[in-house]
């Protein structure tokens, strides 16, 4: 047996007991908040398979203290035993949904073709419109984000009514673009501005045109910052419930009104309502879980300068 | 706001006047097919003309071919410089024909009495909406509930900083716990409005309420009382927003060069004064860039307040939002409505306006 010639000074001794305080904290809390954060989600998951007794008692965790049912599921026109059959609600729900998707989809597409042109030119070329030179026409898109939707909502009610696009998809798609344009165009421009101009520079000796170089050279190195763009835009515009609400009535619904709709009636059941929330945030979550980094870098851009 | 590198190319052009007058008249021509159309619409909306139109698309169809024909024939007459017009000019029309248009009408409708639900239409009552305005309670109580909301930002902020330093510092799982943090913003806010405020947060079995109970509140009820409901819907607000800011503070933090960190250890500075006297100075930029576009986001709230309470009890959750959507939704009152909404903004731009005028001249100041 050999005896210990080297001991740690007593300094070192409460250095370590206090790195060991400090880890356990830090995950401590970090474990905290990750429950904060996600059992709404978990909570829901399960009580879209909980039965009315189960709900009643607050069960939490399945097969130890409740029976998972496909009962909410069924209700949706979703659980295995009826997913083969006809059903009023699955239709539409899956209406509602495809709405919400082609929606959301085309105009967080159309927002990023139009913003990332904008942002393209602003970073590279000088305009001059009236009184206005490249920095007031940034500002100018960019202060659109003040603008509060309550403002727009009813003159475009009034508006939508005389052209008839009341109650669209393609009503919809127009206002979305606009109101996640700002944002588009504020990453858009941060990812050109870091891209250097000789590439076009050398492009354009070669004989392409601006248009050429743009789309053959640009776009393919701003791919990554323009995938941020959209599915930040995706995010927005899939959650979006106050226009949707104003300006929708039956055909053009999209999933947030017919959540919020079935919140309000009292009679609703707990477990279909709770399937119901959870197939209205399924695709973002998979969309968070997946794209993370997309999301993070999107929200960086203008962050960091 | 820094501007990137400009392009210098010099192109040579050889226009023909041929095809620069086809491009002139394709940007002068349009207006008139537009205004043409516009003028037998507005005379069949006035006057006994019938031209068959049942509603205002061919106005809106000759707006587009207009606008089309304006980026067209700026490539046409202009060349190369018609080109590089042509990135800005497509988003430009976009904003402006959706934004600018709409609030010179919410201008004019904000100004007259105006009942979807009654039948004899608009008419012009200058500022009578303004003087109603005046002395109606509950707008004003939705200001200075907006007030409150907004001041919630700043305990936010302080968790969102508190988060986004958990997650800078050397620990296991980071991708994890990062994706775990951002999903409460994934979330579409009514969906959460229903999993939390009203299926959670339900007084006889909720888990909240339950866990309130264990914590000795004896009979948890989340929105009865007006501050208690408001404090509520701030916890939900921040529940969903608190990572928006916690991931750009976290860029800003994973920007700061580890030089500086590691110089601040070198001479001395230890935790928490390294914290103050290092990296916060260092954050404030992006600090305040999250805050101010948080505090956008902020004053747009309306959709949980929406779905969980409609304002109740008695408006001490209402929003400004809230509250003109109810107006509409409840009494069809398109023109008060409107001009709540247009006071509104008029109040947002000044604020912001002042805010980034002083954030600007602190970070002047203080670099």
């Amino acid at each position: 047996m050999t005896t210990q010639i080297f001991h740690d000074s007593a300094a070192d001794r409460t250095f370590r007991a206090k790195w060991w305080t400090g880890r356990v904290v830090i995950y401590g809390l970090l474990i905290f908040w990750a429950i904060v954060a996600l059992f709404p989600i978990y909570w829901t998951i399960t009580t879209s398979f909980k039965m009315a007794p189960d709900v009643m008692k607050g069960s939490l965790v399945p097969w130890w203290d409740f029976t998972p049912k496909w009962l909410g599921w069924k209700s949706l026109g979703l659980s295995p035993s009826t997913i083969f059959e006809q059903s009023t609600v699955r239709g539409e729900f899956l209406r509602r949904f495809y709405n919400s998707t082609v929606i959301s989809v085309s105009s967080s597409l159309l927002a990023v073709a139009l913003g990332s042109l904008a942002a393209y030119g602003l970073s590279r070329f000088s305009y001059k419109f009236l009184w206005m030179k490249n920095a007031d026409i940034s500002f100018f898109f960019l202060s659109q984000l003040i603008l509060p939707p309550v403002v727009l909502a009813l003159p475009f009610l009034v508006l939508y009514r005389e052209l008839a696009l009341l109650d669209t998809q393609i009503g919809l798609i127009l206002l979305y673009t606009l109101s996640v344009l700002p944002i588009v165009i504020w990453i858009m421009r941060d990812q050109f501005a870091g891209i250097p101009t000789e590439l076009e520079e050398a492009a354009m000796v070669d004989g392409q045109t601006i248009w050429g170089a743009y789309l053959t050279i640009i776009l393919p190195i701003a791919l990554p910052g323009m995938m941020a763009a959209l599915i930040l835009s995706l995010v927005l515009t899939w959650n979006e419930y106050f226009f949707a609400a104003l300006l929708t009535s039956t055909y053009a619904n999209t999933l947030p009104v017919m959540v919020a709709s079935q919140t309000g009636s009292q009679g609703i059941s707990w477990w279909s309502m709770a399937a119901l929330s959870f197939a209205a945030i399924l695709p973002l979550i998979i969309i968070g879980i997946g794209l993370e980094r997309f999301i993070i870098k999107g929200m960086a851009a203008g962050a960091v300068k | 706001m820094s501007e990137g590198d400009l392009l210098h190319v010099v192109a040579s052009d050889n226009i023909s006047p041929t095809r620069r007058n086809l491009g002139l008249a394709l940007i002068w021509g349009s207006p008139a097919v537009l205004v043409l159309v516009a003028l037998a619409q507005t005379l069949q909306a006035w006057g006994g003309f019938d031209f068959g139109f049942t509603n205002w698309r061919p106005t809106l169809y000759a707006y587009v071919l207009y606008a089309a024909c304006l980026c067209w024939g700026q490539v046409l007459a202009k060349g190369e410089q018609g080109k590089r017009i042509l990135f800005v000019l497509p988003a430009a029309l976009f904003v402006v024909s959706l934004t600018v248009f709409p609030l010179l009408f919410g201008l004019v409708i904000a100004f007259s009495d105006w009942n979807l639900s009654s039948l004899d239409g608009r008419h012009f009552n200058g500022v009578a909406n303004l003087v109603q305005m005046w002395h109606d309670p509950f707008y004003w109580n939705a200001l200075t509930n907006m007030v409150w909301y907004v001041l919630a930002i700043l305990p936010e902020y302080v968790v969102a900083f508190a988060l986004a330093l958990m997650l800078n510092a050397d620990i296991r799982g980071q991708k994890f716990f990062r994706v775990a943090f951002l999903m409460p913003l994934m979330l579409s806010p009514v969906a959460v409005s229903w999993m939390i405020g009203k299926s959670m947060m339900e007084t006889r079995f909720g888990p909240l309420a339950n866990l309130m109970k264990h914590l000795g509140w004896a009979e948890p009820s989340f929105f009865s009382s007006p501050w208690i409901a408001k404090s509520t819907m701030m916890l939900m607000d921040a529940w969903t927003f608190i990572p928006f800011m916690m991931i750009m503070i976290l860029a800003g933090l994973q920007a700061i060069p580890k030089e500086l960190q590691e110089a601040a250890r070198v001479d001395g500075a230890t935790g928490w004064r390294a914290f103050w006297e290092v990296t916060f100075p260092l954050m404030l930029p992006v600090s305040i860039t999250a805050v101010l576009i948080r505090l956008i986001f902020k004053l747009k709230l309306a959709d949980i307040v929406i779905t969980v309470t409609s304002g109740g009890p008695g408006g001490a959750t209402d929003t400004v939002t809230s509250f003109i959507f109810r107006e509409y939704r409840d009494r069809s009152n398109v023109g008060y409505g409107t001009m709540l909404a247009m006071v509104y903004l008029a109040i947002i731009i000044v604020a912001m306006t002042l805010l980034m005028k002083a954030a600007d001249r602190y970070m002047k100041s203080s670099y």
